[in-house]
């Protein structure tokens, strides 16, 4: 499944070790790995987060490390009930974070407002109301063991997402508009040549 | 020669600017969704204005729109940290209203559990105090143990955090035959862990240099407040529900009501509300203990006491000494299956209010540690 189990396959033990893949591969397999994350804890869920990342369940055995800031991480936990005052700070964290971005709702109340669904007046009733969500946690709270099988299921995700293909989707438009620019850049390296060229002559 | 001038500088004041800073919601330091404003002068805090309200459940419309069973689950996410301790008020009060008597072994089962729940609540407060200066080793300790108490409460409710498992006129379902050995070991842990606590973070030199004499708070202040549990107690007034008006079974035990003394600093710091929680988690396990001497061996039904039909009338005030201290539920009842009204008197919402007061010059830094100190959690101040 791993990028480095390739290197079994094609080891030769007198030649150079090659390892044959694409670069698209390389980087999803170690984005994968180093997921850094931002954790929102709101309410009980954030206990249970805790506890996943104590001794006991040790969430940074998956290579995630927890950031202060939107600015650093690559996913945002959602754990707890997100209410409306709070719902405003979540978009513009979440609007923060570089991209690519990932969110995590953990719990029954992120994920639709949970036991506060009925009269909670003051519940956003599923946080990807307001932001996309990738990966849905149950529970209330969620055991540990369902967050790092969440976890897992999002390191699926990274590993399988395309980077360079995407221009395969592009519209012809903007396909047009990359080719242009090309053009363009091709013509400024050209004159630059030219440029150069000149100014040897004129030296020599 | 140009003429000499003498020029005047007034040394006398120099204007600093203040700057308001904004603490939170989101912070990893204000133990949940706390929003500080904080006014500095330099390093030093000269104004804290708290803002709540980014938690808010609405436990109050709640509690009117269900019957009075299924607020049980509600309480239970009030202080989610204490679920065991904050339904028993809540079921004693309808017990009373309704005129229920509960057997000898519900009432051992519920102290037992009562004090295992402040034990781990306790293990949370150290443990984030300790990381909010600067300590990780004992938070993973703390979690490490922890988890072999969420494993009794799992092994008796089904859950790990929120448990549904105290009911009006009983409990959710009998022991388990191993409860009793089960319960033994944990206490065995824990007070080994605690030993390893003490030599590690409480009497560490540099812990204590850090926490003394810091978010002092006088006792007649604390009081002025309204203040209760360990932040009262650490003020160095021997307040304890436990002992001052028993509910279940606590007047059968021995002891202590731990207070603060101002050992190492002045009374009432940071230093001396942590150490009544430290020290009370060996109490818990005395006392739990003593209550599991006398909890009777043979198998009842737990059940039997259980009305079947919840319409109380009448109104109340039902209170108990919760890890962060006094808990306490309005009813009002109607005759109805559902109560007409309940209000909380929730002990981190009136603890909180004296923060300002502590954190008045005070440094920055320190102001994390104040706050760590009186160990609040946002799910019971917001409600």
């Amino acid at each position: 499944m791993g990028f480095l189990d390739r290197l079994d396959k094609g080891l030769d033990p007198v030649g150079p070790d090659i390892m044959l893949g694409t670069v698209e591969d390389l980087l999803n397999w170690g984005r994968s790995k180093s997921d850094w994350y931002m954790h929102f804890g709101i309410a009980c869920c954030a206990i249970e987060f805790m506890a996943v990342n104590a001794a006991h369940f040790d969430l940074m055995r998956f290579g995630a490390i927890p950031r202060a800031s939107p600015r650093q991480a690559d996913f945002i936990i959602i754990s707890g009930t997100v209410t409306l005052k709070m719902a405003e700070r979540i978009k513009r964290l979440y609007e923060q974070m570089a991209e690519p971005k990932y969110v995590f709702s953990m719990g029954s109340c992120a994920n639709s407002g949970g036991p506060y669904w009925e009269h909670g007046y003051h519940v956003l009733k599923g946080v990807d109301r307001i932001i996309p969500v990738d990966v849905y946690v149950p529970g209330c709270p969620p055991r540990p063991e369902a967050f790092l099988e969440g976890m897992v299921q999002l390191q699926k995700k990274i590993r399988h997402q395309e980077i360079f293909r995407k221009r395969e989707k592009m519209s012809p438009e903007d396909l047009k508009a990359i080719e242009d620019r090309k053009i363009e850049m091709e013509k400024q390296y050209q004159d630059y040549l030219a440029d150069q060229k000149l100014k040897n002559q004129e030296i020599g | 020669m140009a003429e000499r001038k003498d020029i005047e500088i007034d040394f006398g004041r120099i204007e600093a600017q203040r700057t308001r800073l904004n603490l939170g919601p989101q912070h990893p330091s204000t133990h949940g969704v706390l929003r500080l404003e904080v006014e500095l002068d330099g390093e030093i805090v000269t104004e804290v204005v708290p803002h709540i309200g980014y938690l808010h459940r609405c436990f109050e419309k709640y509690a009117e729109n269900k019957t009075y069973p299924q607020v049980i689950p509600y309480i239970d996410r009030l202080d989610y940290i204490t679920s065991m301790s904050n339904e028993i008020p809540y079921v004693l009060g309808i017990e009373k209203m309704m005129g229920i008597k509960v057997s000898e072994k519900v009432e051992a089962i519920r102290t037992i559990l009562a004090e295992l729940n402040r034990i781990a609540s306790h293990q949370i407060a150290v443990a984030t105090f300790g990381m909010d200066a600067g300590a990780f080793t004992p938070f993973l300790f703390f979690f490490r143990d922890r988890e072999s108490i969420l494993d009794i409460f799992e092994k008796l409710s089904g859950a790990r955090l929120l448990y549904n498992y105290i009911r009006i006129g009983g409990l959710m379902n009998d022991l388990y035959p191993s409860f009793k050995n089960d319960v033994l070991d944990v206490i065995n842990v824990i007070r080994k862990t605690n030993a390893e606590v003490m030599d590690l973070l409480i009497d560490n030199k540099i812990f204590i240099e850090r926490t003394i004499n810091i978010g002092v708070l006088p006792a007649d202040v604390a009081i002025s407040f309204g203040c209760s549990g360990p932040v009262l107690r650490g003020s160095g007034v021997p307040f304890d529900l436990r002992r001052d008006e028993p509910y279940l079974n606590y007047d059968k035990f021995d002891f202590e009501v731990c207070v603060g003394k101002g050992e190492m600093g002045t009374l009432g710091d940071s230093y001396d509300r942590n150490i009544v929680r430290y020290h009370e988690m060996e109490e818990s396990c005395r006392i739990i203990e003593q209550a599991l001497k006398i909890l009777p061996d043979a198998s009842e039904d737990v059940r039997s006491a259980m009305p079947k039909k919840v319409a109380p009338k009448g109104e109340i005030y039902a209170k108990a000494e919760n890890p962060k201290g006094e808990l306490g539920f309005y009813i009002v009842g109607d005759g109805k299956n559902k109560p007409a009204r309940i209000k909380s008197r929730s002990a981190c919402f009136v603890n909180l209010s004296a923060l300002p007061a502590i954190s008045q010059g005070s440094m920055i830094a320190d102001l994390i540690l104040i706050l760590g100190s009186v160990d609040i959690v946002l799910g019971e101040v917001d409600r």
